[in-house]
């Protein structure tokens, strides 16, 4: 019986997938925002937000549990600095997924991963999204 | 081998087919911009979602 499996398989024997989801991890905490298939990003989710919970505990035990994981010493830094100041106040979902569309050549539903930005970054990154709209729209109200 | 006892007819056949048809994906309105999008998706007009996350990523389609 299949009963109580959780988690998917991605087409992958396990190794396989335990290799890519480590590589992926890595790369949401070097660049902060990744691109994947729905299913990888969800899968994904469950050890990206993991990790944060590590980099929380902060002991050295903790820190080498990290690097069992995470392929990279600096990303595995960040993590324990920058990120888990970031989220020292929210307790749980780290991480956030859009969903964006579908790939051209094998049509798979693509979504995007990233960790939830800075609060002052995303004052930031705010405006300049509206101006962004406003030309747009200006440019559509021209044609 | 057993085999089919009787031709079917052909309304009996288009009957059967009267299902076969492809469904109108569901679309809604970007609340930006007004164009028709997927629901729960970026718009890939304005690439906005949520009234943010500026252009995800240019080209995926």
């Amino acid at each position: 019986m299949y009963h109580g499996k959780a988690g998917r398989k991605l087409g992958r024997t396990s190794s396989h997938k335990e290799a890519m989801l480590r590589n992926m991890v890595t790369s949401v905490i070097k660049h902060e925002r990744i691109s994947t298939t729905d299913c990888k990003a969800k899968e994904l989710r469950k050890l990206a937000e993991k990790m944060i919970t590590l980099g929380k505990r902060g002991d050295l035990h903790a820190r080498r549990q990290a690097l069992s994981i995470v392929r990279d010493k600096t990303a595995v830094g960040k993590l324990f600095g920058e990120l888990t100041e970031r989220f020292r106040k929210r307790e749980g979902g780290y991480t956030r997924i859009i969903k964006v569309g579908y790939r051209f050549g094998d049509n798979a539903p693509v979504s995007i991963i990233e960790y939830i930005p800075d609060e002052k970054k995303k004052e930031k990154a705010k405006p300049k999204a509206k101006a962004k709209a406003k030309a747009k729209a200006k440019e559509a109200a021209a044609e | 081998m057993p085999n089919p006892v009787k031709r079917h007819s052909r309304t009996r056949r288009n009957t059967r087919r009267a299902h076969d048809f492809l469904k109108q994906p569901s679309l809604s309105l970007c609340p930006q911009c007004n164009e028709i999008k997927m629901p729960h998706r970026v718009c890939p007009k304005c690439g906005t979602y949520k009234g943010r996350e500026i252009n995800p990523i240019e080209k995926v389609s």
